[in-house]
């Protein structure tokens, strides 16, 4: 049998938790400073305007672009290369959408106003085309600023209920404390996770939205695992305090928790540099995410617990339980 | 020897060979085509294969197929390029009398596809093609209707002899009727609550010639306006869709306000927005009796008076030029059943001016015919000389040809219709004619196809290889029971794919995020049972007592972990919208295989192979 770690060793991480709680309180404090400022950099998925993506027919720089662009009025444009030296992408605030529009054309134009639309991507396409730098578009998207608000409002009220929805699950199905500790260990998570999007300076996306709701979906797995074994050693033992019982479960547990973390890892690591532009954002994030979720189970949530004041009496099954218990799988 | 029962078995076998079958149509990859249909008075016959497989060949177009099939036209291709490209000059030189539709042709076999098979489909970030949101102009639809019940009073008041001073609109969506007495608010207010029961009314100041009557339009009238307003504008949406040539558009209502439109391999925005923002709009004409159709459309001599018209179903009619009430005029339209036999018919309500006008006509013409022409307008953008020259292309044909039995004003019945389902076709299609409330677009994605194939080419490979990657680790570090996890784990996908293809999901770059997270749990699944025997087996089980215990004692930490995400997959997909759904149908579906997969089907397979055994030395874990 190959083994990881030696099933006999005991880690006192009750211990190693007096460093890292402080640990997490700090990252937790530098989190939030950097979702405060600078602040995550949403895309237009959450604030609205347009994003153009173009394929020049020869090499162009980014520059060259931008200088187009200022002058034709498009003042504060993101231009950046992407992919390639052909690939360009640009993105316009939502008030970007009245430069370039003929005054007595935007007039004449209410009575059908969707055939006559034209999006500023389109109109940045002409521009850039009428000024010799030929292109084809790739992809443009447009937001209005309404959506992007509410489908912002939307991540947070399904996160929030996310959240409140685990901690009563846990709190009914095993003990209060652990309702707490979970949601603790989850806005950790969460929290440290955001806080590494801005700190990086990673443009907030819907998918980097898929990528922190799976993070937290991981983190909420990964927890309850090791509370199921913390309330098995408590009920079955019955010499050892709280602290040796929780370390010892987290001990046992170990094993199970790297290797799980490590393969999750190892196919993110792949879709990090084989998935190409749109999947590197995703997989960073979520690398990040299970590395921190994986050490706050073990050293942020698991100890909480003690900190909590949980008891082995607290545990113990009422008879219903016990009976229900016998009766699974 | 363990006992595991033989339904189990039974039942896991049963439902992995289920879901390999529906899982199959994802293995036959859609191919690019070109589905091309005949308008009226045109065939899709051999001779016009033949044109095609010209005019491709002409143009080095290289198809892989040309197919027929309930008379259209199908022709392959090897990839989006070359599809394209085809689509445009197939267009060119087809014109009017053919429609050329983008299509991703499916190959999955007929018997597969019988027992209803079909592969999943593509998201547009991952496919390409178009995604426009719209909203309705929720205030421009409720000026409107305050507009329409300034009429209304006026009229009725006129009606009932009530002297009024005035009728106007005033601020904050309230109307006010200026009275000269008491007595006749009194009156007033008797009649506007009698006929109009969409308003509410107050009294306001009173005293010497000014009586003011305050009237509101009821929240229950204003949200029925809105959906209303929404339906209205996905009919014709529907119906102007099929112009823009894609096979699988999608258009739906989103919220209480908004419209989604979907149009994979679409990439001409322009052209779209012209398709969908067409306007349409109805005429109600006098039949010309006078006259045999089938005559004048083949000699082509049309009464002065006349004009000639098809029918949708194809038969001519002619009709007087003169116009009796159009589609602005039109307040509402819904199918119902007539009350005196049961009969599916349509009632129509129309504004005053409307109704004078029909009322006018039908006392002269009892017995007589009377039909609804549909009339289209599509704007069209042509370069001549280098000019963009705006225009606009009227299509025009008959929805409906009545009797009229007795003389009528603002509301009368379409009755005599063959089923219920031509009641709310032409229900749909004079709602549709009626003047639409104003709409705009407030979200608008394109993305190329090449980007989306770059995006489905690349996210295969990675989610295989990293699929892969664990696999080998868990071989290698669980041997036996490693390779039961690499089979569970490949069973999971195929599970999961099944149930995604059966509901119909589509699937998104948020989609297969959600598949990433099950994966995930699903290995953890196994690396908790593994990690359970082999403690059983420390503590000194016999191999098949540690195989029995290490699943058992799993369970419990499995269920608790699964059931919590489960929980807050739940939680998103009610309060998600759009792609965080998408995410949270995957990943709750995904925790359901991978229990199943992880537990049931990886259990029945230990027992399988270890638990026939009478004696079991060891096991390879």
């Amino acid at each position: 049998m190959f083994e990881l770690f030696n099933p006999k060793w005991r880690i006192p991480f009750i211990g190693i938790s007096r460093v890292t709680l402080v640990v997490s309180a700090v990252a937790m404090v530098v989190a939030l400073v950097a979702l405060f400022k600078p602040g995550l950099d949403f895309a237009l998925d959450f604030t609205g305007g347009t994003v153009v993506e173009l394929q020049f027919q020869s090499e162009t720089n980014a520059e060259a672009v931008q200088s187009v662009l200022e002058e034709a009025g498009y003042s504060g444009t993101q231009v950046q290369s992407f992919g390639s030296t052909r690939d360009i992408l640009i993105r316009l605030r939502p008030d970007h959408d009245q430069v370039g529009v003929d005054p007595a054309e935007a007039a004449a134009s209410t009575e059908n106003s969707i055939a006559q639309r034209v999006n500023a991507g389109e109109r940045v396409h002409q521009l850039l085309a009428s000024k010799g730098m030929p292109a084809t578009v790739k992809r443009n998207e447009s937001v209005g600023p309404q959506i992007g608000k509410e489908l912002a409002e939307d991540g947070v009220v399904g996160i929030v209920f996310v959240l409140a929805g685990i901690m009563i699950y846990v709190a009914f199905r095993y003990e209060w404390r652990f309702g707490i500790a979970a949601l603790a260990g989850e806005v950790h998570d969460t929290v440290l996770t955001a806080g590494f999007i801005a700190l990086v300076g990673m443009e907030f996306d819907l998918q980097a939205l898929a990528a922190l709701l799976t993070v937290a979906g991981y983190s909420i797995n990964d927890k309850i695992v090791i509370f199921d074994r913390i309330r098995e050693m408590f009920r079955t033992t019955s010499k050892m305090t709280p602290a040796e019982t929780i370390d010892a479960a987290c001990s046992d547990t170990l094993s199970r928790t790297v290797i799980t973390g490590v393969t999750t890892i190892m196919a993110l690591t792949v879709m990090y540099f084989l998935g190409g532009e749109t999947l590197r954002g995703f997989s960073l994030v979520l690398i990040v995410g299970i590395l921190i979720g994986t050490y706050s189970s073990v050293l942020f949530a698991s100890p909480l617990l003690l900190h909590l004041g949980v008891t082995k009496q607290d545990l113990m099954p009422k008879m219903r339980d016990e009976t229900e218990l016998a009766r699974r799988p | 020897m363990m006992n595991y029962p033989k339904w189990k078995y039974a039942l896991v076998v049963l439902v992995m060979l289920v879901a390999a079958f529906y899982a199959a149509p994802n293995l036959y990859p859609e191919d690019p085509a070109i589905q091309i249909s005949a308008n009226r008075g045109s065939v899709v016959d051999e001779a016009f294969r033949e044109r095609v497989h010209g005019i491709l060949e002409s143009r080095q177009l290289p198809f892989t197929r040309l197919e027929m099939a309930d008379g259209r036209l199908m022709a392959h291709f090897a990839n989006t390029d070359v599809q394209l490209r085809a689509s445009e000059v197939l267009r060119e030189e087809l014109g009017e009398d053919y429609t050329s539709a983008l299509n991703l042709a499916s190959t999955v076999p007929g018997w597969l596809a019988a027992l209803g098979g079909k592969s999943m489909v593509m998201g547009l970030d991952l496919q390409g093609g178009i995604h426009f949101t719209m909203e309705v102009d929720q205030r421009a639809t409720q000026e409107r209707m305050e507009n329409r019940f300034v009429e209304d009073i006026r009229v009725l008041l006129r009606e009932r002899r009530i002297r009024y001073k005035g009728v106007s609109r005033g601020a904050q969506g309230s109307l006010s009727v200026v009275l000269r007495s008491s007595e006749d608010r009194e009156a007033a207010l008797n009649a506007i609550s009698s006929q109009l029961p969409e308003l509410v009314l107050t009294g306001g100041a009173g005293g010497g010639e000014d009586w003011v009557l305050e009237a509101r339009i009821s929240e229950a009238a204003l949200r029925e306006a809105a959906l209303n307003a929404v339906e209205q504008n996905l009919s014709t949406l529907r119906n102007r869709v099929d112009e823009l040539g894609t096979s699988e558009p999608v258009i739906q209502r989103q919220g209480e306000s908004r419209i989604v439109v979907q149009l994979p391999g679409v990439q001409d925005t322009a052209a779209a927005k012209r398709i969908l923002g067409a306007t349409a709009t109805l005429e109600y004409r006098a039949v010309d009796e006078s006259v045999n159709p089938l005559e004048v459309a083949e000699t082509g001599r049309v009464p002065p008076q006349s004009e000639l018209f098809y029918h949708r179903q194809g038969y001519p009619v002619v009709l007087s030029k003169r116009i009796i009430a159009s589609g602005d005029q039109l307040v509402s339209a819904a199918s119902g059943f007539a009350p005196d036999d049961g009969s599916p018919m349509v009632s129509v309500r129309l504004n005053s001016a409307g109704a004078r006008r029909m009322l006018d006509f039908t006392n002269e013409n009892v017995g007589k015919g009377m039909a609804v022409v549909f009339v289209e307008r599509v704007p069209e953008v042509r370069t001549v000389n280098g000019e963009q020259v705006r225009s606009s292309r009227i299509k025009r044909e008959v929805i409906s040809v009545a009797t009229v039995r007795e003389p009528f004003g603002r509301t009368f019945q379409t009755s005599g219709l063959d089923s219920a389902q031509e009641a709310s076709e032409l229900a749909l299609l004079l709602k549709a004619g009626a003047l639409a409330a104003p709409i705009d677009i407030v979200e608008e994605r394109v993305i190329g196809p090449s980007l989306g194939q770059e995006n489905i080419d690349r996210g295969v490979k990675a989610i295989v290889l990293g699929l892969l990657c664990i696999m080998a680790f868990v071989a290698i570090y669980y041997r036996a029971f490693g390779l039961i996890t690499c089979v569970t784990l490949v069973l999971n996908l195929v599970l999961l794919l099944a149930i995604l293809s059966i509901i119909g999901a589509t699937l998104t770059m948020p989609g297969i995020a959600g598949i990433m997270l099950t994966l995930g749990m699903a290995v953890d699944a196994n690396v908790l049972i593994c990690e359970r025997i082999r403690s059983e087996l420390r503590l000194g089980n016999t191999p098949l007592g540690a195989i029995k215990g290490g699943y058992d004692k799993a369970w419990t930490s499995i269920l608790d972990a699964n059931l919590t995400t489960l929980l807050a997959g739940i939680a998103l997909f009610s309060f998600g919208s759009g792609p965080i759904r998408g995410f949270a149908v995957t990943m709750c579906i995904g925790i359901l295989t991978s229990m199943f997969t992880a537990v049931t089907v990886s259990e029945a397979i230990a027992a399988f192979v270890y638990g026939r055994r009478r004696k079991l030395k060891s096991i390879s874990i």
